[in-house]
């Protein structure tokens, strides 16, 4: 990383798109930051009977992805989950 | 055949009445039959930009509720005798009117004029249903600001869910120093994210105050704004025209004219 790059701020017009970007894909989806909430623990419940999950640094969200079949990109649900341990935790 | 075009936004104060008043009467100057109806009932506005406010007798709900004929209510334009306001009422709410008698209206309007502009209000509720009720297509007017977007791309939905045939966009109050410092969004940011056709760009020009202050639509002037109306409602009957560039400074022969306002 040059020295230069240090000093480079985003600009405010880039925000702007970046931020709209993401917001209206949740928009479109229909889902709201409640709705989002609720997956995310249903989440959290479902993979913590199988393994010890990170779940202060799991994150999810909608995002838009390429389409196989129609020419476009579809919404698609994205979860980073990091695994803090693989062994079963005995029931 | 006419068409019925809807101006639309979604967020209030971004341009729908700027945009019907010059829209309108740049298609007059291209020789076009065409009805402007003001749909805000209750908070009428359309009327003060073009001008027209003291002509006022009958109203949108007189017409609606049988208390004149359609044409006593139809306002003609000081310069074109081709144009026509229909006003909305001052003093009545947004539910005296229903999408269906709105229909009614624009069907009657139909066989008089090549053009039939709706301005709508501001949000999503029933003036804004009465306004899309009878529409073949529509203009969705925003900003370069986040909140304008936003709501351009709801509104963008309800019209492909409401089967509105086309759908173009003007970006509207374009800061080109901001855009340049890249402080504000440019044209094409905006239209890559709500992924419709662009149909004109419109700079944030000082005359378009002027010009409402007046009451004269600033339409077909040499003022930046004024020419990109012009090219937006030439694209609007079928003609092809460059975009103008906006970061292009204005000579000082043009600076001049717009300064003594007539051309």
């Amino acid at each position: 990383m040059g020295l230069m790059d240090l000093f480079k701020k985003k600009s405010s017009g880039d925000v702007a798109k970046d931020r709209l970007k993401l917001l209206l894909v949740s928009d479109r989806a229909n889902c709201s930051p409640e709705v989002m909430e609720m997956i995310k623990n249903d989440i959290i419940a479902v993979i913590s009977k199988y393994m010890d999950i990170d779940t202060e640094a799991l994150n999810i969200q909608i995002t838009q992805t390429e389409s196989e079949s129609n020419n476009g990109t579809v919404p698609a649900l994205y979860a980073n989950i990091p695994i803090k341990d693989m062994k079963h935790k005995p029931n | 055949m006419s068409e019925v075009i809807v101006i639309t936004s979604g967020k209030g104060g971004v341009g729908k009445t700027t945009t019907t008043a010059n829209v309108g009467t740049g298609l007059a100057q291209l020789n076009k039959k065409v009805v402007m109806i003001d749909t805000d009932i209750g908070l009428r506005n359309l009327d003060v930009v073009m001008g027209l406010e003291n002509r006022i007798v009958y109203n949108l709900v007189d017409v609606i509720e049988g208390k004149c004929r359609l044409k006593q209510a139809l306002i003609k334009d000081k310069k074109y005798p081709e144009l026509c306001l229909l006003p909305s009422a001052q003093t009545r709410d947004k539910d005296a009117v229903t999408p269906e008698q709105m229909k009614e209206l624009i069907e009657e309007l139909r066989g008089e004029f090549d053009y039939i502009l709706l301005d709508c209000p501001a949000g999503i509720e029933q003036g804004f249903k009465n306004a899309i009720a009878g529409a073949d297509r529509a203009l969705v007017v925003t900003t370069p600001e986040v909140s304008a977007v936003r709501d351009a791309d709801r509104i963008i939905g309800l019209l492909e869910a409401n089967e509105i045939g086309r759908i173009d966009l003007i970006v509207n109050r374009l800061r080109m120093d901001m855009v340049k410092r890249g402080d504000m969004m440019n044209v094409d940011d905006v239209t890559e994210i709500l992924a419709v056709n662009l149909i004109g760009a419109v700079p944030d020009d000082e005359q378009i105050v002027v010009s409402t202050n007046q009451g004269e639509p600033l339409v077909g002037s040499s003022a930046l704004a004024g020419q990109a109306y012009a090219n937006i409602s030439r694209r609007i009957i079928g003609e092809e025209v460059p975009f103008l560039d906006l970061e292009a400074k204005q000579g000082v022969f043009s600076k001049l004219k717009g300064l003594f306002g007539k051309n």
